[in-house]
């Protein structure tokens, strides 16, 4: 009679190694979501002194976007996608004649001497609409910002033989070790100083 | 002599592993129920825009959260579909933004007040009024470090409807 007596046990030893396998399957899987962005710096409230800066109108690049998300770039109705190019080439121009202190060696730009002096002076003034949409807005940001990281991944490569993007993302990882950080925080400085940003906000205009 | 021998001849009792599973069970409870993230409900339309140039935001206990968009549908009929600036889980004016800052940096521990980062997350079809009364109340707080956070994307997307 195959009926007989207690069914046999069933054996349970292999399920720890089911539970470890699906405890391994969600540790590695389970990516705590980081969030990305852009990162801005808003201008201090007051001025740290009280001395008027002078800045010549052709170190400042204007961009103002209406409601309607339309830009007026140095004056002229442009196109968003062109935007990126025309802040490389304003912001890489190095007008400053060789020999001034001033002189960029390391600009490509086409050294127009209406244009800015060089990267350090030129400041990308940005205004926008009340009404603006937001999207618009970082948008525009992400081109601007686009322009600086393209110029500094440029001079990444020539300098270190790669992006600059990726190296400020190794050296704001915090997996990184930290001698290697160190090593990258002195170039990253340094890429940063050549095209350091200067995005000015100015207060928002109100329409009409 | 026989009688000693015979205990050293017997093998020791094997260790009863049929509790295991339940304690890597446990275990994998824990890792399920604690990996999730304690994000606070949203109480507004969030749809990020797209950017490409992003930077991560690293280090979650040094960042804290402004969330702007028109409430969702069953918030509407008492606030209205006019964006709302909403923190921590309620709803609140502009004016509340450098309270509000104030107060969670005097939560973080010292060492972390001055680096501290204020993540907008806003939604794409907001104006950019509120974002600039914002933008004023935390340069008011000092609290000049933001991030526009986004989605990792191409940022013409955005223009598109």
């Amino acid at each position: 009679m195959p009926r007989r007596g207690a069914p046999p046990e069933v054996n349970a030893g292999s399920m720890a190694d089911i539970a470890f396998l699906l405890l391994i399957f969600f540790l590695v899987t389970t990516t705590i979501e980081t969030d990305a962005g852009l990162d801005r710096m808003l201008p201090p409230m007051e001025p740290p002194d009280d001395q008027e800066v002078i800045i010549r109108q052709k170190n400042i690049f204007t961009v103002n976007i209406n409601k309607n998300g339309q830009l007026l770039v140095e004056e002229e109705l442009t196109d968003l996608k062109d935007l990126r190019e025309k802040a490389i080439a304003f912001l890489d121009n190095g007008a400053a004649p060789q020999g001034s202190p001033e002189y960029c060696e390391y600009c490509k730009g086409a050294r127009d001497p209406e244009s800015s002096d060089n990267p350090e002076k030129a400041i990308i003034s940005l205004k926008n609409d009340r009404e603006t949409k937001y999207a618009t807005y970082i948008t525009v940001q992400n081109e601007l910002v686009g322009a600086y990281n393209d110029l500094r991944n440029r001079e990444a490569q020539r300098l270190y033989g790669r992006d600059f993007t990726e190296m400020e993302a190794q050296w704001l990882n915090p997996e990184t070790p930290s001698s290697i950080r160190d090593d990258l925080k002195d170039k990253v400085k340094r890429i940063q100083d050549l095209f350091p940003q200067k995005l000015s906000e100015a207060e928002t205009s109100t329409s009409n | 002599m026989a009688k000693f021998n015979k205990k050293k001849s017997g093998e020791l009792p094997a260790v009863s592993t049929a509790s295991l599973p339940d304690i890597v069970f446990m275990l994998l409870f824990f890792f399920m129920t604690v990996t999730t993230m304690k994000d606070s409900t949203l109480l507004v339309e969030n749809t990020l825009p797209n950017a490409s140039e992003v930077k991560k935001l690293e280090k979650k206990d040094r960042v804290l959260y402004i969330y702007v968009g028109k409430p969702t549908r069953e918030y509407q009929k008492v606030f209205g579909s006019e964006p709302k600036i909403q923190l921590n889980d309620k709803f609140a004016s502009v004016s509340e933004v450098g309270d509000y800052i104030l107060q969670e940096r005097a939560k973080k521990p010292q060492e972390l007040q001055n680096v501290l980062t204020t993540a907008l997350k806003v939604d794409k079809e907001a104006n950019m009024g509120l974002i600039s009364d914002i933008k004023l109340e935390l340069r008011k707080v000092n609290a000049l470090k933001i991030n526009y956070t986004t989605y990792e994307g191409d940022a013409f997307r955005n223009l598109q409807k």
